[in-house]
């Protein structure tokens, strides 16, 4: 099957970019003169405790970055064999992190889901409101409701997010009783999983979801509605009346499924914008992403934790292009076809 | 008996402005065709599609009705609901429209399409809603009615597009169908057997037809009643054989003098002489290379253009006629060094002084200096002129870019150049949407002799325009290359055209030209299957010369199918022979 071989290719150049990216990665983290070790060697030093530095020099060791840079990448990916023979990223071994004291497995667990899930939700939000208000602006283009989404979203637009979502905390919480900040109430954490947990978890993902969202789906629904528009004014939509089609079925049946194809193709540039953007507003919502570590890690250079973020994120925007370049192909028979002829 | 659809008294108007369809009257009875004629912007289109309701949204139909008479009721269209409306659409009344290519949706399967009729209409469901709709491919020739029913539109040529617009319009056995310039985005020899395909449709079910169209040929071969539009009115309205030979109305009668015609007298033209050339093509080829869909399977050649021998004398007009795919655009390219041909071809310019330039081979200068010399008037002038553009910086770029003159003399230049073709200094200042489109092409024109070119290619100049247009177009063509001593390579698909303006013509097919002499030679005693063909499709406004389908689908069809003498199969065609002084024909000897 066609589609099957596609998708296993768009794998495979999938991962070739990745391992281009984690190098790229890997060099700007250590762009930086010294590292996290160094820094806090030569701060001990200076302080004159020389417990901490021996345990320093001993983590240096331990995680080779006494050696040279090229073989400190090689064995942080799991391509060579460090201190404790093939340990890397792709062992599933993720590193250290020396800010935190903890392996970074450890301090971004829970988080890394929680990460996926409020954009998950986000990116789920951003196409339930674009797509019916797209469409709708553009069949009903230049009527109250075209304006009124327009304004809407231009005003979704144009809220920063943090402004949003001190907003929206306030009147969710006193008229709908939401709960404010985080992602579940404190009593659940590091509970097992429950109905009550699932429920507290989706009670609190509302208001962030609305906030990461908005301004996406504004943006979405104004190029739907230009896509519509173009669209409505081509021939193939007058063969569809003049055939009896009603209205709602010709929208969605053709106009609609053309106008799909970017619509689709924003599945991988929204994922990565969505968790980049949402850095500030986790740390206003108080938010257990990933965002916050980042932040921190970036800020005082524990680089395998930063390295790991950024590899994750990374790793979400292929997976989005690669959904979206697989779902182009199922949709579109003119991509489908191309080069066959 | 009464007619099946009267229409009186249709007034269309947009929002409170002035009608632009005004008080249209007209009526066609089952098994009848009557053809609507008119210029674009006339309101036939309006008109007719005011019957079905799909208008523009600004677009009102302001009075009149639309009595439709299925027999058992009449009913006013005009006053129907949207869901009374919908039962009508596609059912008892359906439409095809002018575009082919655009008419039927990327996305879905030809077979999705037409059965959707059924789907919403016949109430047939599932295999039987299939098996009807095979059924009907198979009538409007599709050789292969399965693999249709699996095609997507991009699959398939024009002429097949068309013909599945057909079906879909036919599926759900209509009484009435309207076709709004069915066949003018195609090809004469694919026009000729699309309407003899709507005519044996008709006679087979007896349905009514109401046939748009700007083309006279088109009426004379189709309609039995003729209502001729202008500005909105009806100016003439009958049956079709007296308004064709004796019109009364002077509009009628400037249609039919702007409609060129295939000469029909005997003439013999004198070879031109090969002593001055101007252009000269010598073997010229052209093969592109398809990238493979695999990376394991060779590439796929096309050969757009094989053995071209051309050569155009200074001071005359050099026609290239052949359909979509012939080869007739990648040889004017390679002519103007837009694309450089394959290794052994020679394209040279002699300029009246100095050196002979090897078009096929310039370096940047060299190209510079030819560009000043040969310039192109392009097909569409709706979008080969910026909308960003003042006339007056369209007109003076190509000056600025050669770093001709001072500002005031390129504007005194831009002043003399629309004067030469016929518009006046003060539009200087307008942007091109102020412009028709006629009034388009000539500034497209003005544009091409702004650096005093001594060759002009012309590709397609007059095919978007309408025919009184068209006529004014060629009447400045003329007059300019008498002029101004110009020397035009004219690419057409257009026989009645060239006929015109060459002073010869080759015709081509699939990359080869198959015949080469003056046109009054061609026209007289065309010898290749293909330019027999060419001038039977012509639709010819004389219901006395009916179009001759046999001769077309003999000549329009695959090299295998010519007769012995110009037959061949792939790449090994016959060599091109002299028959007489100037009339060369590729055939076997």
């Amino acid at each position: 099957m066609g589609i099957l071989r596609y998708a296993i290719y768009r794998f495979g150049t999938m991962l070739l970019t990745l391992w281009v990216v984690s190098i790229l990665i890997f060099a700007i983290i250590n762009l930086p003169p010294g590292d996290f070790l160094s820094n806090q060697i030569a701060e001990l030093q200076a302080t004159g405790q020389s417990a901490g530095v021996a345990k320093a020099e001993f983590l240096r060791t331990e995680y080779a970055l006494d050696k040279p840079l090229w073989q400190q990448y090689m064995i942080w990916m799991g391509f060579m064999p460090g201190p404790h023979g093939f340990s890397g990223m792709i062992q599933g071994n993720f590193g250290w992190s020396f800010e935190f004291d903890a392996p970074v497995s450890e301090i971004v667990g829970d988080s890394l889901w929680m990460t996926v899930l409020v954009n998950l939700a986000a990116v789920a939000f951003v196409y339930m409101v674009a797509l019916p208000l797209g469409v709708l602006a553009a069949a009903r283009s230049r009527t109250w409701v075209d304006y009124t989404s327009a304004f809407v979203g231009y005003l979704g637009l144009a809220t920063p997010n943090f402004l949003l979502a001190l907003i929206l905390f306030y009147y969710g919480h006193r008229y709908f009783n939401l709960p404010i900040g985080g992602l579940m109430d404190p009593i659940y954490e590091n509970a097992p999983m429950s109905w009550d947990k699932v429920k507290s978890i989706l009670l609190h993902l509302i208001v962030p979801t609305f906030v990461i969202g908005t301004s996406g789906a504004s943006a979405m629904m104004q190029r739907l509605r230009a896509n519509m528009l173009d669209e409505l004014g081509k021939p193939y939509v007058e063969t569809a009346v003049a055939k009896g089609l009603a209205p709602r079925k010709m929208l969605t049946k053709y106009p609609l499924r053309v106008a799909f194809n970017p619509f689709v193709a924003d599945i991988g540039n929204l994922l990565p914008s969505m968790v980049s953007g949402s850095v500030l507003v986790s740390v206003v919502l108080g938010l257990q992403t990933i965002g916050p570590d980042l932040l921190q890690a970036l800020k005082s250079q524990d680089m395998f934790l930063s390295g790991f973020v950024l590899m994750f994120v990374a790793l979400l925007t292929l997976i989005g292009t690669m959904v979206s370049d697989v779902l182009l192909v199922l949709l579109d028979p003119r991509i489908r076809y191309e080069g066959r002829k | 008996m009464k007619p099946l659809l009267s229409v009186e008294n249709l007034s269309i108007a947009f929002g409170a402005q002035t009608p632009v369809v005004q008080n249209v009257n007209f009526a066609v009875s089952s098994g009848e065709t009557l053809a609507l004629v008119g210029e674009s912007g006339s309101g036939k289109t309006l008109s007719c599609r005011a019957v079905l309701r799909i208008l523009p949204r600004a677009a009102q139909i302001t009075s009149g009705r639309m009595l439709l008479n299925l027999g058992q009721e009449e009913r006013d269209l005009a006053q129907l609901n949207d869901r009374q409306m919908r039962d009508i659409r596609g059912n008892s009344v359906s439409m095809i429209f002018q575009e082919p290519m655009r008419s039927l949706s990327p996305l879905h399967k030809i077979g999705n399409q037409v059965s959707e009729v059924l789907w919403l209409h016949g109430g047939q469901k599932g295999a039987a809603a299939k098996k009807t709709v095979l059924d009907v491919f198979e009538r409007v020739g599709f050789p292969n009615p399965e693999r249709t029913f699996r095609s997507y539109p991009f699959e398939l040529s024009g002429g097949m597009r068309q013909r599945a617009m057909i079906a879909m319009a036919m599926v759900a056995k209509p009484k009435l169908l309207i076709a709004d310039e069915p066949t003018t985005a195609l090809d004469v020899t694919t026009q000729a057997q699309v309407l003899g395909l709507m005519k044996d449709l008709q006679r087979e079910t007896g349905m009514a037809m109401i046939l748009v169209t700007h083309d006279l040929g088109v009426v004379a071969n189709m309609a039995e009643h003729v209502v001729v539009m202008h500005k909105g009115r009806v100016m003439e309205a009958g049956e079709a054989p007296p308004i064709l030979t004796n019109p009364a109305h002077a509009y009628t009668k400037a249609l039919f003098d702007a409609a060129p015609e295939i000469p029909e007298q005997a003439a013999v033209g004198l070879p031109a002489s090969r002593e001055d050339p101007i252009l000269e093509l010598k073997s010229v080829a052209k093969t592109y290379t398809l990238r493979a869909g695999k990376a394991w399977t060779a590439p796929t050649m096309i050969q757009a253009c094989q053995g071209i021998d051309l050569t155009l004398p200074r001071g005359k007009t050099l026609a290239v006629v052949g359909e979509s795919g012939s080869g007739k655009t990648t040889a004017a390219r390679m002519a103007l060094g837009a694309e450089a041909p394959d290794q052994g071809g020679e394209v040279l310019f002699h300029p009246a002084q100095g050196e002979t330039v090897q078009v096929h081979d310039m370096d940047h200068p060299t190209r510079l200096a030819f560009q000043r010399s040969a310039q192109m008037v392009f097909q569409d002038p709706y979008s080969s002129l910026s909308p960003r553009m003042r006339i007056q910086d369209t007109l003076t770029e190509p000056l600025e870019i050669h770093h001709v003159g001072n500002k005031s003399d390129r504007r005194d230049k831009a002043n003399e150049m629309l004067r030469m073709v016929g518009l006046s200094p003060d539009m200087l200042k307008r942007y091109p949407h102020a412009f028709s489109g006629g009034q388009r092409q000539r500034l497209s024109i003005a544009r091409a002799l702004m650096l005093d070119p001594a060759l002009l290619v012309c590709d397609e100049p007059t095919s978007a325009l309408d025919v009184s247009v068209q006529e004014q177009i060629l009447t400045l063509l003329e007059d300019i290359r008498d002029r101004k001593n110009l020397s035009y390579l004219f690419i057409s698909h257009d026989l009645a055209v060239v006929a015109r303006i060459a002073d010869e013509v080759a015709v081509m097919r699939r990359g080869l030209v198959v015949e080469q002499a003056p046109p009054e030679t061609l026209f007289y005693n065309p010898q290749h299957p293909y330019t027999k063909a060419l001038i039977a499709a012509q639709p010819e406004p004389d219901i006395n010369r009916p179009i001759n389908l046999k001769l077309v689908a003999q000549g329009a069809g695959s090299p295998e199918a010519w007769p012995d003498a110009f037959r061949f199969s792939g790449l090994t065609a016959p060599p091109l022979i002299q028959l007489e002084p100037g009339h060369k024909v590729r055939c076997h000897v």
